[in-house]
């Protein structure tokens, strides 16, 4: 007897993908071109995707670096020729027979597994400025590189407050930074890999400040291009005219204010791996400072995900792009069956350098200091887990709670203290507060960063307008079969019809909302 | 009786009915403990649509009642707001929200019918293709995490207890009356139990040899960034149930569900899938103006449905002292009334509001083992490896 199913359930509404690639590489960095590369000279047929140039728009809710406004008009024209002159690994895949998709967005992964099997196939949602589609593989790999972390301090949320990546960006990818004279804030290797990088473009690099008593990295470097180093100084404050930052104020190891005039305060504390797909698939995940923070369980290069691999920043911060490289050609001889070498090499924990950061930059806050940009969540709102300030007046109930009172219910999770106070609910995402609003909850309840549970990311993991993410072109089984509930007979009787020959009379079988 | 590691009702699971429960049995003065597998509201009850609209319901007189006191009953915000907005892009669905309305009169609550020039006056963004709609004077939608905690927050304020991160993996039964419940952290001693664990209340009353027939469902939702707020923040219509948040953001889900399987310890994960674009889609129709509005999120949540999609709200007759409370997919709008109805049935055997005879367990007596095939209520067949 054929099995009967369920005519509401999605069995068999999703379509199949509007394209397949042998190897699909989500990310044109580094890694992500040398596995294209490497996997094209295997003979694969091979599909890359980077979402640079970027939609203008996503500049400014700084998804996915932190560009903090310091980008020129010239990011408006989508420049393609100057990301390719930029990036001549992207060149030589093309060269190759690499289908090189510029300007394309990965939004969301999707693969069957234990509470979703609806899938005909594994797929990744992409879209471009106009539309969104999914393209199925028999190999992904995940080369996205690395998101910029942010911590707050006083004047951040000002036009001038950038992160590494979101700077390196603006200024190797675009050629399009408006700032001329920045401060470095971290001297570990991204931070002295930041300075000297902007000091090799031509910038003035004011200093570098570090509120640790010594540099975590070796600063010869900095010497030598004539960059001082301000240890034990803590950032106090940005200070900002018309067009954003014009000084930061930073207070020395006794206490005295310092201010450096500049444009541009550059984040340099840390990274974070780019993980939003594998984890709003349900890849596995391991809380792992010396790789970054939450970072792929990886065997090689392969992620818990069947055909699913990660490499370079993505799979646990690298620290240097011949390493990078290097990972990516490794990571497409995994993927294509021609042997598994290495695997993520860690480093210096970053939680710790991070939790340092945030405890310096955190001492005698002010309440008022934001956090997340995008709802208007400050330090004491999370502190006293209060509601958003449109729901009025606190009730006495609700000001006798805390992050304190509730971490004595059982271990805070980000996602709850989210829905609580918006904190990471807004368009950016949460790129801009996620590891500052966990460093808050480990504060607050006395436990290591990495006891914090990863608030989890879904798709689409890039915030699209709805007229790109619609499907215009369902299939007719969904459009068929589409029901507002699970469409059972009966379930919306009247109670008073129950057991009346009305019970599964229905005039109106779907309005209601559950 | 109230033993050190127990209470006098323990009720299992920490959504939004077992809170309200537990909350109602609290105002009553009795000493109540709630266990839950994780974080209260953790599962559908932090993750539905928020919206509070259920004439089909014997509850629906006491949902109506208690949403607009909620806020001052329980001491925090729900974010609740009284009335909705359907409207329709096709004549089927003309004629069916005009169905519903006349099922809303019939109970006595208002209803305006309204033109589609009327329906762009409260919905601005509406399609302006649209056939008009209804706009109920009763109904309409909260915020399903936040009151979830203001539940719980209440229920402690008044002495109540919970215990997260505590699985209830047994009943323990003596002499014909629930004497405890089995947990990875011991066993909590009850004078009488509630079970109102979602998906796992079936399970647990199996530990018991009591049969609750339920399958698993995952259904999923969308929600994008803020838009100026409109009047009427419920809004219903093309297939999707929907609310504006508070700040604005557009939250609709709707469309086909996904039957699953599930362990006794819940689901791992709760997965969304290109339904997400189907979804973008139908509000982008429904609400062109919307549509350049950018999606930030989507998720999905697992929800047990019985037999008929209807609750099972029962005491037992054996063992006696035993209460079931499952909502069948429908639970965060009715918990005000759903929680008084248990509590009711907890403290004195019967409900004091409402005829809820036929919610009871007894009904699926006769359906047979099978019953999940015969519906085709069951995860999909994975497809042949290509």
């Amino acid at each position: 007897m054929p099995r009967l199913t369920d005519l509401s359930a999605l069995d068999g509404k999703l379509a199949l993908p509007e394209e397949h690639a042998q190897v699909l590489v989500i990310g044109g960095g580094p890694a992500g071109a040398a596995a294209a590369i490497e996997a094209a000279r295997l003979g694969a047929n091979v599909v890359l995707i980077d979402e640079n140039p970027l939609d203008p728009q996503l500049f400014g809710l700084d998804v996915p670096l932190l560009y903090g406004g310091r980008m020129s008009g010239a990011v408006q024209r989508r420049p393609i020729e100057q990301l390719l002159a930029a990036n001549p690994a992207l060149e030589e895949a093309i060269e190759l027979g690499v289908d090189v998709r510029l300007g394309v967005t990965a939004w969301g992964l999707y693969v069957n597994g234990p509470a979703l099997r609806a899938l005909p196939a594994p797929m990744v949602g992409l879209a471009d400025e106009s539309r969104s589609w999914m393209c199925g593989f028999d190999q992904l790999i995940l080369a996205a590189g690395a998101r910029d972390v942010a911590l707050a301090f006083p004047g951040w949320d000002q036009p001038g407050v950038v992160g590494a990546n979101g700077l390196h960006a603006l200024l190797h990818r675009y050629d399009a930074f408006t700032g001329r004279r920045i401060v470095v804030l971290g001297s570990g290797d991204l931070g002295v890999a930041t300075a000297l990088m902007a000091h090799g473009r031509g910038l003035e690099v004011a200093a570098v400040v570090e509120v640790l008593a010594s540099p975590p990295a070796p600063v010869a470097g900095l010497a030598a291009a004539g960059i001082p180093i301000l240890t034990g100084h803590v950032p106090k404050r940005a200070e900002s005219g018309r067009d954003g930052v014009e000084r930061l104020v930073l207070a020395d190891s006794h206490g005295a204010e310092v201010a450096i005039d500049c444009d541009t305060v550059c984040l340099a504390v840390g990274l974070a791996p780019a993980i939003e797909l594998l984890n709003s698939a349900g890849g596995r995940l391991v809380p792992d400072g010396r790789r970054g923070g939450h970072a792929p369980v990886l065997e090689g290069w392969a992620t818990s995900l069947p055909g699913v691999f990660c490499a370079g920043d993505a799979a646990g911060l690298v620290g240097g792009e011949a390493e990078a490289i290097e990972q990516g050609r490794r990571v497409a001889r995994q993927a294509l069956g021609a042997g598994a070498e290495g695997g993520p090499i860690p480093g210096i924990d970053a939680w710790a350098y991070q939790a340092a950061w945030f405890e310096a930059l955190t001492r005698d806050a002010d309440p008022s200091l934001i956090v997340c940009q995008c709802e208007s969540v400050t330090r004491g709102d999370l502190l006293d887990l209060r509601e958003p300030r449109y729901l009025g007046e606190r009730s006495a109930p609700a000001m006798a709670r805390d992050l304190r009172s509730l971490s004595a219910d059982g271990p805070l999770n980000q996602d709850q203290i989210k829905r609580l106070t918006r904190a990471g609910m807004g368009p950016c995402q949460g790129r801009r507060c996620r590891e500052q609003v966990a460093l808050t909850l480990a504060q607050a309840s006395g436990v290591k960063p990495a006891d914090i549970p990863l608030a989890l990311h879904r798709a689409p993991v890039r915030p699209l307008p709805l007229k790109v993410m619609a499907d215009w072109n369902e299939t007719a089984e969904m459009t068929a079969g589409w029901e507002i509930w699970f469409a059972i007979p009966g379930q919306w009787a009247a109670y008073d019809d129950i057991g009346t020959e009305r019970e599964f009379v229905t005039p109106f079988g779907g309005p209601t909302e559950p | 009786m109230t033993s050190p590691n127990g209470a006098s009702v323990v009720v299992i699971g920490g959504g939004v009915t077992g809170l309200s429960a537990a909350w109602w049995l609290a105002r009553s003065g009795v000493d109540v403990l709630v266990l839950d597998k994780g974080v209260v509201g953790w599962e559908a009850s932090g993750r539905n649509g928020g919206g509070a609209s259920h004439y089909h319901s014997p509850l629906f007189h006491e949902e109506q009642r208690l949403w607009p006191q909620m806020d001052d009953l329980l001491g925090y915000h729900t974010e609740y707001r009284r009335e909705r907005v359907i409207f329709a892009l096709t004549e089927s669905d003309l004629a069916a929200y005009h169905g519903m309305a006349a099922e809303g009169r019939k109970l006595g609550y208002s209803v305006t019918d309204l033109d589609p020039k009327a329906v762009r006056e409260f919905v601005p963004m509406a399609s302006e293709a649209n056939l008009g709609g209804v706009h109920l004077h009763y109904g309409g939608h909260a915020n399903p995490q936040r009151t979830v905690q203001a539940y719980a927050w209440a229920l402690q304020d008044l002495g109540g207890r919970i215990a997260q991160h505590t699985s209830a993996t047994g009943l323990v039964v003596e002499a014909g009356r629930v004497v405890g419940v089995e947990t990875p952290r011991g066993r909590f001693d009850a004078d009488a139990v509630v079970v109102a664990a979602g998906p796992q209340t079936g399970m647990l009353l199996s530990t018991v040899g009591v049969r609750l027939p339920l399958g698993y469902g995952r259904a999923e939702m969308i929600v994008t960034e803020p838009a100026p707020l409109m009047r009427i923040g419920g809004v219903d219509g093309n297939g999707l149930y929907g609310r504006q948040t508070l700040r604005g953001n557009l939250a609709f889900g709707g469309g086909p569900h996904e039957w699953i399987d599930l362990a006794f310890d819940g689901p791992t994960a709760r997965p969304s899938s290109p339904l997400t674009r189907n979804l973008a889609r139908r509000v982008a129709e429904l609400l062109p103006g919307a549509a350049n509005l950018r999606l930030i999120r989507s998720w999905a949540g697992v929800i047990e449905n019985t037999p008929d999609g209807r609750p099972v709200l029962d005491r037992l007759t054996d063992p006696a002292n035993l209460v079931v409370a499952t909502m069948s997919s429908v639970g965060f709008g009715l918990s005000p009334a759903s929680g008084h109805a248990v509590r009711d049935l907890v403290v004195d055997g019967k409900c004091s509001f409402a005829d809820i005879d036929k919610l009871k367990l007894s009904r699926f007596d006769e359906i047979g083992d099978d019953w999940l095939e015969r519906r085709g209520w069951l995860p999909p067949e994975l497809p042949l490896a290509s």
